[in-house]
C-alpha cells in the first residue's frame, strides 16, 4: 500500500439495525489520498458501513454503531464529538440526487449559511460559484440560479448535490452509489468529476460496478454478508484477488 | 306515519315472497342446465322480487302523491306485485339473462346514492340562494355587506319595539374574522409545532401516546368546549385579567377565540403531520449530511418543502373556524359590536344564524330570512377556502409522488 | 488536503456551532411546550367537568310521613282519576312538613320549611301514586322524595355556611332543620337514579337526560339507517363502476367539500327542505337524524374508499378470472375485505354525529321537553342539545348536572370509539 496519511481508521465495527446484525466486525484503514472504493453484493453492508463515517447511521432509529472508527487518529463515536460537526467535515452523496426544493444558488448557499462560512453576500456568491464550478456544472446553470434545483435532469442534480456539498469545505466526501440512478453520458461526466475531485478531497465510493471501480479507485474493499472480505489496491482486487469470493464477485459468479 | 310503516313492510313481504317462489321454480325448472346457465336460480328470484316489490312500491309512492286511502294503496299494491310477479315468473328459463337485469338494477341503485352527495350540495345552495333572494328583495345586498348596524333580532330590547331592524352585517364579519384570527393564531404555531415534534423529535414510543392523546381533543364535542369557555376559560380570564386591574367580560370574542384554537390544534396537528411525512426522508438525509441540525433541517428544507401543505392546511383551520358554532354561541357574547378589541362581547355568523332560527320562525321577515343571506356568506366563504386548500394540497402531493 | 486543520474548528466556528444547538434546544422545547399546553388544556376541561358533574349523581332525599288526608284529595268520595289529578298535594306535603315539625307556626318560617323539600317533586310524586291507586287516600305512609336543589347543594358543600345569611340560598333555620333530619337519616344521600330516569324539569333536583338520552339514540339510528347503506353504496360505485369522466371528477370533489361545510349549514338545510319545504315537525328525531345522516355521509363515503382502495386489486381480479361478473367481484369478494374497515370508518362517523349540536338546533330540537319520546316521531331532544339547555342556567345545581350530562356524553363517545378502535386492532388485515 501506499504510504499516505490514514484518514479512518476501523477497529471491529459492528452496525445491527433493531439488533440484527447487517455488519459484523469490520477492520480497515483509509487513506487520506485518493478515492477508496467499497464492492460487495447489494445487501452485503457496503451502505450501512459508509454511512459509519459521517454517522448517518445515527438518524435511522434502531441502528446501532459498536466498535472503534477514528478520524483523524480522533474516536467520532466518542460521547464528546458532536455529530453536527462531523457531518460538516465529511460529505455525503447519496444513490438518488436529493436536491432541496430550493432555487438552486440556494441549495449550495444552504450549507455556508447555516455553518456561517460566508461573512457576506459577495463571499456567499463567490462559494456558491466556485462551488459549482468545481462540481462542473456552473457553465450550465449560471444563467438560471434562481430556477428550482429539481427541474435540472439527474447527472445534473447530482453535480448540483456534489456542488452543495463542497461549498461546506470538508475534508471527506462519502458517495453511495452516485451513479446508479444516471444514464451512461451523465455517469461518464460523474466519473471524471470525481476524478478531478480525488485530488483535493479523500473520497470514499460505494460501487455496485465493478467496471466503476476499477476505473476510478485507488483502493477496493470487497464487502460479502457483512464481512470485509478483501482490502488491496484496485488493481490487485481485479487482477489478482486472494479470497475465492472476492474471485467469484468480480467475475459475475455472486452478486 | 304508522301506515307508511305497514305499506313499507308490505313491500318487503311482497318481494320476499316472489323471491322465494321465483327461486324455486327456476331451480326445478333449470336444474339440468346449472352448469352453464347464465344466471343461477337465485338471480331469477332476485328479478322477480325486484319486479313486484318495485312496482308495489311505485305504488306506494303514486298513491301517497294521490293521497289515496290505505286500503285503496294496499289493493293497488299488491295487484301491481302480483302482475310484476307474473311477469317475472314467465321469463324464467336457461335463457333468460336475469343477473344482467338485477345487476343493473344494483348499479342504478349505487349511482343514485353517489348522486345523493351531489342532490346535498344542491339542496344547500337552493334553499340558500332562494331564502336569501326573498332577503335581498327588502335590503340591498350592499346595504348587507357594507352596513355598520346590525339589529336583526327586533324586539330585544324594549325600546327597539316596532322598529324593522337594521342589517348591516360588518360587525357580524368582523366579529367573525376577529374570533378566527385568534383561534387561528393559538390553533397554527400550536398544532405546527406539535406535528413538527411528533414526526421528527419524538420516539415512536413516546408518539404513540402523545397522538391518541391529541386526538380526544378532536373527538370532544364542541358543545363541551362551550361550556368550558363559558363556565371555566372565560371566569378565569376575567379573574385573572381583575387581579391586574382591568374589567372585562366573562364571554367575549377572546374567551371564544382561545377556546375554539384549542379545538382545532388537533386538526392542524394531523393534517401538518401528514404533510411534513409526506416530504421525503431524502431531504432530510440531504440536510443532514451537510452537518444541519434537526431543527435547521426542518425550518430551511422540510418546512420549503411542506409549505403549500401546510398553508392547505390552515386554509382549511380557517374554514372549521368560521364554521364553529356552539362555542360562538356560548362564549362570544353575542353583541353585534364592531371593534377590534378582543375582550369586548362580538357576535358571528355562525351565532346570528343559531339567535335567528331558534324560537319563532317568520319566512316572510327579513329577520329570519336574514339567517339565510348570513349561512350564504358562510357557505361560500368556507367552500372557497376548502376549494383552494384542496387545490394546494392536490398539486403539492402530486409533487412528490 | 486536510493538512491545515478545518475550517469547522475554527474558534469561531464552535462558537457558532454552540449557539446553533442552543437554538436546537429552544426548538425541542418549543415542540414540547405545544404538546404541553394541547395535553393540559385536555386534562383542565376534563377537570374542571368532573370536578364539578361527580357530584351530581348521588344527592339527597328526604323520607317523610305523610297522611293523605281525604278532605284535602277528594272532598267528594267519587275518587275521579281526572279530579284526582287536580287535587292539592302540595297542601299533603306541607302538613306532613309541619307534623314533623310542629313549633314551626310563623308563616315566613313555614314557608322556609317547606322549601327544604322538592317543592314540586314531592306533590308530583304523590299525584303519581294517587293516580295510580286512588285507594291510597286516606291512608297514612312514609315517602321518599328529593330535597330541594339548595339543600342538596348545601350538604355536598357548595354552599358556604360561614357567608351572611342574606347572601346565601339557604336560611339558618333550614340550614339547623337540615343538620337535624341528616341526624336522624331521614334526608340521607344516595345515588341519583332520577338524573338518569327522568325527562328535562324546570326544577334542578328533578331535571333527568332521559328524554336526551333516548333522543340521541332514535336520531342516531335514523342517521345510521341512512348514512352508512347510501355512504357505503356511493364509495362502491366510485371506487369500482364509476368512469373516469368529468362528471365523476365533480362528485368527489363535491364529496369532499361536502365534508368540510359547517354543519350548522346542513341544519340551515334541513330547516328549509324537510321542514319548510316537505312540512315535516320540528323537533323529532326522524328530521334530526336525516340532517345528520346528510353530515355524515361524506365522513362514510371516504372512509369506506380508503379502505376498499386499500384492498389489493388481486382479491376482485381473482374472482373476475373464476368467472363471477363484475358486481359479484365486488360485492362477494372485495367488500368481505374491506368490512372491518368500513365498520369502523361507520362508528367513527356515527361518534362525530353524535356530539352534534348545532345543526339539530336549527330544526328545533332545542325545545323544552318533560315527556320521553316513545318514537321517532315524537318530539325530542339530543344530549349535546340537553346540554346546550341546561347551559344557560347559572345555579351551581345546573352547572352540576350540565357537567354530569357532559360526562355522560363523553363517556358513550368513549366507548364508541373505544369499540372502534378495538374492532380495527382485531379485525383488520394489513396488506
Ligand atoms: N434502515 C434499515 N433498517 C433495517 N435494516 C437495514 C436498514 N438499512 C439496511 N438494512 C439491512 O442491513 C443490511 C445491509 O444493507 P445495506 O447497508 O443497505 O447494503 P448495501 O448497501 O451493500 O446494499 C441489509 O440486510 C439490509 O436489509
Ligand atoms: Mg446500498
Amino acid at each position: 500500500m501506499s504510504q499516505s496519511k490514514i484518514k479512518f481508521s476501523c477497529r471491529d465495527v459492528r452496525v445491527a439495525y433493531s439488533g440484527k446484525e447487517a455488519l459484523h466486525g469490520i477492520d480497515i484503514e483509509i487513506e487520506d489520498q485518493g478515492v477508496t472504493a467499497f464492492i460487495g453484493p447489494s445487501g452485503c453492508g457496503k451502505s450501512s458501513f459508509l454511512r459509519v463515517f459521517n454517522r448517518m447511521n445515527d438518524t435511522i432509529p434502531g441502528c446501532k454503531v459498536t466498535g472503534i472508527v477514528k478520524m483523524d487518529g480522533e474516536d467520532i463515536y466518542a460521547p464528546t464529538l458532536d455529530p453536527v460537526l462531523l457531518r460538516a467535515r465529511v460529505g455525503m452523496v447519496f444513490q438518488k440526487p436529493n436536491p432541496f426544493p430550493k432555487s438552486i444558488y440556494d441549495n449550495v448557499a444552504y450549507g455556508p449559511r447555516i455553518h456561517g462560512l460566508a461573512a457576506n453576500k459577495a463571499e456567499l456568491d463567490e462559494i456558491v460559484e466556485s462551488s459549482l464550478t468545481k462540481a462542473g456544472l456552473w457553465d450550465e446553470v449560471k444563467d438560471r440560479l434562481k430556477d428550482g434545483g429539481t427541474g435540472l435532469s439527474g447527472g445534473q442534480q447530482q453535480r448540483l448535490v456534489i456542488a452543495r456539498t463542497i461549498a461546506v469545505s470538508p475534508e471527506v466526501i462519502l458517495m453511495d452509489e452516485p451513479a446508479s440512478a444516471l444514464d451512461p453520458i451523465a455517469t461518464a461526466k460523474l466519473e471524471e468529476l470525481i476524478d478531478e475531485l480525488s485530488k483535493k478531497f479523500c473520497i470514499v465510493i460505494v460501487t455496485h460496478s465493478m467496471a466503476q471501480a476499477a476505473r476510478i479507485s485507488d483502493r477496493t474493499a470487497f464487502f460479502h454478508m457483512g464481512n470485509l472480505i478483501e482490502y488491496d489496491q484496485t488493481s490487485n482486487i481485479f487482477t489478482n484477488p486472494t479470497d475465492s469470493r472476492t474471485q467469484d464477485y468480480i467475475t459475475g459468479r455472486i452478486g | 306515519m304508522n301506515s307508511i310503516l305497514i305499506l313499507i313492510c308490505v313491500t318487503l313481504a311482497l318481494t320476499a315472497i316472489s323471491f322465494v317462489f321465483a327461486r324455486q321454480k327456476a331451480r326445478r325448472q333449470l336444474a339440468v342446465a346449472a352448469k352453464t346457465i347464465h344466471s343461477q336460480p337465485s338471480y331469477h328470484g332476485w328479478f322477480a322480487g325486484l319486479m313486484s316489490g318495485g312496482l308495489a312500491f311505485l305504488a306506494l309512492i303514486v298513491s301517497a302523491f294521490l293521497s289515496l286511502s290505505p286500503l285503496f294503496t294496499i289493493v293497488l299494491m299488491v295487484v301491481l306485485a302480483v302482475l310484476g310477479f307474473f311477469f317475472a315468473m314467465n321469463r324464467i328459463g336457461a335463457d333468460f339473462r336475469a343477473r344482467t337485469y338485477v345487476e343493473y338494477f344494483i348499479k342504478s341503485i349505487l349511482v343514485l346514492c353517489s348522486l345523493i352527495a351531489v342532490f346535498t350540495t344542491i339542496g344547500i345552495i337552493f334553499s340558500l340562494l332562494f331564502e336569501s333572494m326573498r332577503f335581498f328583495k327588502e335590503v340591498s345586498f350592499l346595504d348587507f355587506v357594507t352596513g355598520l348596524d346590525w339589529s336583526a333580532q327586533t324586539a330585544f330590547r324594549d325600546d327597539q319595539v316596532g322598529q324593522s331592524g337594521s342589517f348591516g352585517a360588518v360587525p357580524i364579519f368582523a366579529g367573525t374574522f376577529l374570533i378566527t384570527l385568534i383561534a387561528v393564531s393559538i390553533a397554527a404555531p400550536i398544532g405546527l409545532m406539535i406535528a413538527i415534534f411528533l414526526s421528527e423529535y419524538a420516539s415512536v414510543r413516546a408518539k404513540r401516546i402523545i397522538k391518541p392523546t391529541i386526538e380526544i381533543l378532536a373527538g370532544i364535542p364542541t358543545i363541551v368546549y362551550g361550556f368550558f369557555a363559558l363556565l371555566t376559560f372565560g371566569p378565569f380570564i376575567r379573574g385573572f385579567a381583575e387581579s391586574m386591574g382591568f374589567g372585562i367580560p366573562t364571554q367575549s370574542a377572546f374567551t371564544a377565540g382561545v377556546v375554539m384554537g384549542i379545538m382545532i390544534i388537533p386538526f392542524v396537528s394531523s393534517l401538518s403531520n401528514d404533510v411534513i411525512n409526506a416530504v421525503p426522508q431524502s431531504m432530510r438525509d440531504g440536510s443532514y449530511a451537510l452537518g444541519a441540525t434537526k431543527s435547521e433541517t426542518m425550518t430551511k428544507v422540510v418546512f420549503a418543502g411542506a409549505l403549500p401543505g401546510i398553508i392547505g392546511a390552515f386554509l382549511l383551520a380557517i374554514s372549521r373556524a368560521i364554521g364553529e358554532t356552539m362555542i360562538v354561541v356560548l362564549a362570544a357574547g353575542g353583541a353585534a359590536n364592531l371593534t377590534a378589541n378582543p375582550f369586548e362581547s362580538v357576535s358571528t355568523v355562525t351565532f346570528q344564524i343559531v339567535t335567528l332560527l331558534t324560537g319563532d320562525l317568520e319566512f316572510d321577515s327579513p329577520k329570519t330570512l336574514s339567517a339565510f343571506a348570513l349561512g350564504l356568506m358562510l357557505f361560500v366563504v368556507t367552500l372557497l377556502l376548502n376549494m383552494i386548500a384542496l387545490i394546494i394540497v392536490r398539486r403539492y402531493s402530486a409533487k412528490y409522488e | 488536503m486536510s493538512s491545515s486543520p478545518s475550517i469547522h474548528a475554527s474558534e469561531r466556528a464552535l462558537k457558532r456551532l454552540k449557539k446553533r444547538h442552543a437554538r436546537e434546544r429552544r426548538f425541542k422545547v418549543m415542540g414540547l411546550s405545544a404538546i404541553a399546553i394541547a395535553v393540559m388544556a385536555l386534562i383542565w376541561l376534563l377537570y374542571s367537568v368532573i370536578g364539578t358533574g361527580y357530584k351530581a349523581f348521588y344527592t339527597h332525599s328526604f323520607t317523610l310521613d305523610v297522611e293523605m288526608t281525604e278532605s284535602v284529595l277528594d272532598p267528594t268520595g267519587a275518587r275521579d282519576p281526572d279530579a284526582l289529578r287536580k287535587s292539592n298535594y302540595r297542601r299533603i306535603v306541607q302538613n306532613a312538613m309541619y307534623e314533623r315539625f310542629p313549633d314551626v307556626t310563623d308563616r315566613k318560617a313555614k314557608k322556609e320549611l317547606f322549601d327544604i323539600i322538592s317543592t314540586s317533586g314531592a306533590p308530583n310524586h304523590l299525584r303519581q301514586m294517587a293516580y295510580n291507586d286512588p285507594s291510597i287516600i286516606g291512608q297514612s305512609f312514609t315517602i321518599t322524595v328529593p330535597t330541594s336543589d339548595d339543600v342538596d347543594q348545601l350538604l355536598k358543600g357548595n354552599i358556604d355556611r360561614d357567608l351572611d345569611e342574606s347572601r346565601r340560598k339557604v336560611s339558618d333555620r333550614q340550614i339547623a332543620w337540615v343538620d337535624q333530619l341528616m341526624e336522624t337519616g331521614e334526608i340521607k344521600s344516595g345515588f341519583n337514579k332520577g338524573f338518569f330516569v327522568n325527562p328535562d324539569s324546570r326544577d334542578a333536583e328533578l331535571a333527568g337526560i332521559a328524554t336526551a338520552f333516548l333522543g340521541s339514540l332514535m336520531t342516531l339510528f335514523v342517521t345510521a339507517l341512512m348514512a352508512i347503506p347510501v355512504g357505503i353504496g356511493a364509495a362502491i360505485w366510485l371506487d369500482e363502476f364509476a368512469p373516469r369522466n368529468r362528471f365523476v371528477d365533480f362528485i368527489e370533489i363535491n364529496i369532499n367539500n361536502l365534508a368540510a361545510v359547517p354543519s350548522i349549514i346542513f341544519g340551515v338545510l334541513g330547516l328549509a327542505i324537510f321542514i319548510n319545504f316537505f312540512g315535516l315537525p320540528r323537533s323529532i328525531p326522524i328530521v334530526g337524524g336525516l340532517v345528520l345522516g346528510l353530515r355524515a355521509l361524506p365522513t362514510v363515503i371516504i372512509a369506506t374508499r380508503a379502505t376498499l382502495m386499500a384492498v389489493p386489486q388481486s382479491i376482485r381480479d381473482g374472482a373476475l378470472s373464476i368467472g363471477a361478473s363484475h358486481v359479484q367481484a365486488v360485492f362477494h369478494h372485495k367488500l368481505p375485505h374491506a368490512g372491518p374497515g368500513i365498520l369502523t370508518g361507520s362508528i367513527i362517523a356515527m361518534a362525530q354525529a353524535l356530539g352534534e349540536t348545532a345543526p339539530l338546533l336549527m330544526i328545533g330540537m332545542v325545545a323544552f321537553l318533560t315527556e320521553v319520546p316513545n318514537s321517532p316521531t315524537d318530539p325530542a331532544t339530543v344530549l349535546p342539545v340537553q346540554i346546550y339547555i341546561w347551559s344557560s342556567n347559572a345555579e351551581r345545581a345546573w352547572v352540576e348536572k350540565t357537567s354530569a350530562a357532559i360526562m355522560i356524553l363523553l363517556l358513550v363517545l368513549i366507548l364508541i370509539n373505544g369499540f372502534a378502535i378495538w374492532l380495527r386492532n382485531r379485525l383488520e388485515k394489513r396488506w
